[in-house]
């Protein structure tokens, strides 16, 4: 698989604060790239870099081939943006809003029509396209917004904390449709904070902590890194307290959720031997026994919270 | 740059023309304000003295055409980076170039078409164009330019309009009393046409006095009017390039 950015000790400087500090990574044609990070992480300057809307302070981006700084229209040729916030123009019909996009990206009119027509309805605005955007909803404007970061078709699409804010359904919406973008061959690079999202979505992911990278790798590789901790979650037929529990040597946490207790260990295999000994000495019996892997969350809050002041 | 690259950016340019126009112009405010400011403080300024009607004319169309494309042009960058329409721009394969000729060709049209409203009035009390191509090249050529030098005014990197409305009062005020508007520069002390000579206001009143009260009336040749005025569109073009590019990052 080649390459489609490439990301080579990339800095951005704000003054005294490296808001992005020299973070080099690649993603892969037909991959949706993950990045996550706490607030205030780096994401949307570095989804601002890469797309050519601000200059990085060093280091070099490279789009398909072409620099984004020395080559900047080819690159921009080639990808769609969807801004943290919308930026769709208030004064203009939605309609109107497509046609431009397709005009500044030197799309032919017929196939401009075309798109416009099918992204419309896909997002459900067809029958608003003649209205002013500054009276669409929240939702409306962030589906109009992708709408016009694809009138160009692109070959990479960079969405910027897409579903934040947005109902269950609109949120169902817009993974639906980058599935589908995904499975047509569209690279995605999708920042986000919904863990569940990068989860479902996500081939690699990045996490990002002060401007830097503190792993990248697939969700379910990501989740293994972090030891072979897991949850082991148990219920007994009558209730017993944390204190009750025997000492469990591989044992590094107890918690009880509800009826359950959940035991945070090392060696799930012997812990749940110990706790069927445990049941069999008081004469109780299990009711559920459950192994919790990590969450992709998990992993998140082990790599970003370090206690360092954000 | 190739030739499919240019006229390829050319049309983005006309794209981005198409989208002021359609936002910024085309509001009853902005062409009644557009038409009646120029009218009101000629009129102020005109009231009892007792002038030629030709002359009258010739000096309110040039002070139109002024004010007409240097209205809009200014407040687009503040706007858009307030609302962040200009992030989308930034995004999108066009050159600053671009953006800002896209922007000037909407300034130029509107200009033009304010234009029409001088010539009319002036038919209305009699007053015939004696030389109509050289007005219709003088008003293309004045308005590219003010349309150019209305850029630079919005190049600070602020997104308050009000600001960029106030640098440009203050530029184009003065401007007004130093281009032989209310006085033909021949009666102007030799300070006074030396000033002159650096307004680009000057030279596109000079060819309309030519073009409105006949060939003897201008005090500088045709070619000097036309010449002058596109040494100033130069300059302030490249300005407004330059500064925008300057000032664009730290909008976004
Ligand atoms: N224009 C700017 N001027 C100064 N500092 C900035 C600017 N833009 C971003 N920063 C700083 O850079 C850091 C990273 O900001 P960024 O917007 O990239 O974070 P983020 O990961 O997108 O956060 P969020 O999840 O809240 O969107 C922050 O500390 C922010 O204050
Ligand atoms: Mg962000």
């Amino acid at each position: 698989m080649k390459n489609v950015i490439e990301v080579t000790e990339l800095r951005k400087n704000y003054n005294a604060l490296a808001a992005v500090d020299s973070i080099s990574f690649e993603v892969e044609e037909g991959e949706v790239f993950g990045f996550l990070g706490p607030n205030g992480a780096g994401k949307t300057t570095t989804v601002r870099m890469l797309t050519g809307i601000i200059k990085p302070t060093s280091g070099r981006i490279s789009i398909m081939g072409f620099g984004i700084e020395q080559d900047p229209i080819k690159a921009k040729q080639l990808i769609g943006v969807v801004p943290e916030l919308s930026n769709a123009y208030n004064e203009l019909s939605a309609w109107n809003n497509l046609q431009f996009m397709a005009e500044l990206y030197g799309v032919s009119g017929r196939v401009a029509r075309g798109r416009a027509e099918e992204l419309l309805t896909k997002f459900d605005l067809y029958d608003r396209r003649d209205t002013k955007v500054k009276t669409f909803s929240k939702g409306m404007k962030q589906k109009l917004t992708i709408a016009m970061a694809l009138m160009n078709d692109p070959e990479i699409l960079f969405l910027d904390e897409p579903t934040s804010g947005l109902d269950v359904r609109s949120a169902r919406l817009i993974k639906k449709m980058m599935r589908e973008l995904n499975n047509a061959g569209t690279t995605i690079f999708l920042t986000t904070h919904y863990m569940e999202e990068a989860n479902q979505l996500c081939s690699r992911v990045a996490i990002i902590n002060h401007g830097r990278i503190a792993a990248i790798d697939a969700p379910e590789k990501l989740k293994t890194r972090i030891g072979g901790l897991e949850w082991v979650e148990v219920s007994f037929s009558t209730p017993v307290t944390v204190s009750d529990l025997p000492d469990l040597p591989q044992v590094l946490e107890v918690r009880s959720s509800g009826d359950k207790l959940q035991l945070y260990t090392d060696e799930p295999g012997s812990t749940i031997s110990r706790l069927v000994d445990y049941a069999r000495s008081t004469d109780r019996t299990i009711v559920t026994l459950n192994t919790l892997t990590p969450t992709l969350e998990d992993v998140f809050i082990k790599l970003t919270g370090d206690g360092r002041a954000g | 740059m190739m030739a499919h690259d240019i006229s390829d950016q050319m049309r983005r340019a006309c794209a981005i023309a198409k989208k002021d126009i359609r936002i910024y112009y085309l509001l009853g405010p902005v062409i009644i304000f557009g038409i009646l400011s120029p009218t009101f403080l000629f009129l102020a300024f005109m009231m009892g003295k007792d002038l030629p009607v030709d002359f009258l004319i010739a000096g309110l169309m040039g002070m139109t055409i002024f004010f007409a494309s240097t209205s809009v042009a200014p407040v687009i960058a503040p706007i858009e980076t307030q609302s962040r329409n200009l992030e989308r721009i930034a995004a999108a394969p066009v050159t600053i170039t671009t953006v800002l000729l896209g922007d000037v060709l909407a300034s130029v049209l509107f200009g033009i078409l304010i234009s029409f409203v001088p010539i009319l009035l002036g038919m209305a009390f009699g007053v015939m164009v004696a030389h109509p191509l050289t007005l219709a090249a003088g008003i293309v050529l004045a308005t590219f330019c003010f349309s150019a030098m209305g850029l630079i005014f919005s190049a600070a990197p602020t997104s308050i309009t009000s600001s960029v409305m106030m640098i440009s009062m203050m530029v184009k005020f003065p401007l007004i009393f130093v281009s032989g508007i209310f006085i033909p520069i021949s009666d102007l002390p030799s300070w006074g046409r030396a000033l002159a000579m650096f307004s680009p206001l000057t030279y596109i009143t000079d060819l309309c006095r030519y073009s409105f009260q006949g060939t003897d009336a201008g005090y500088y040749s045709v070619s000097v009017d036309l010449g002058a005025l596109t040494v100033f569109l130069v300059i302030f073009m490249t300005a407004a390039i330059k500064l925008h590019e300057r000032s664009l990052p730290e909008r976004l």
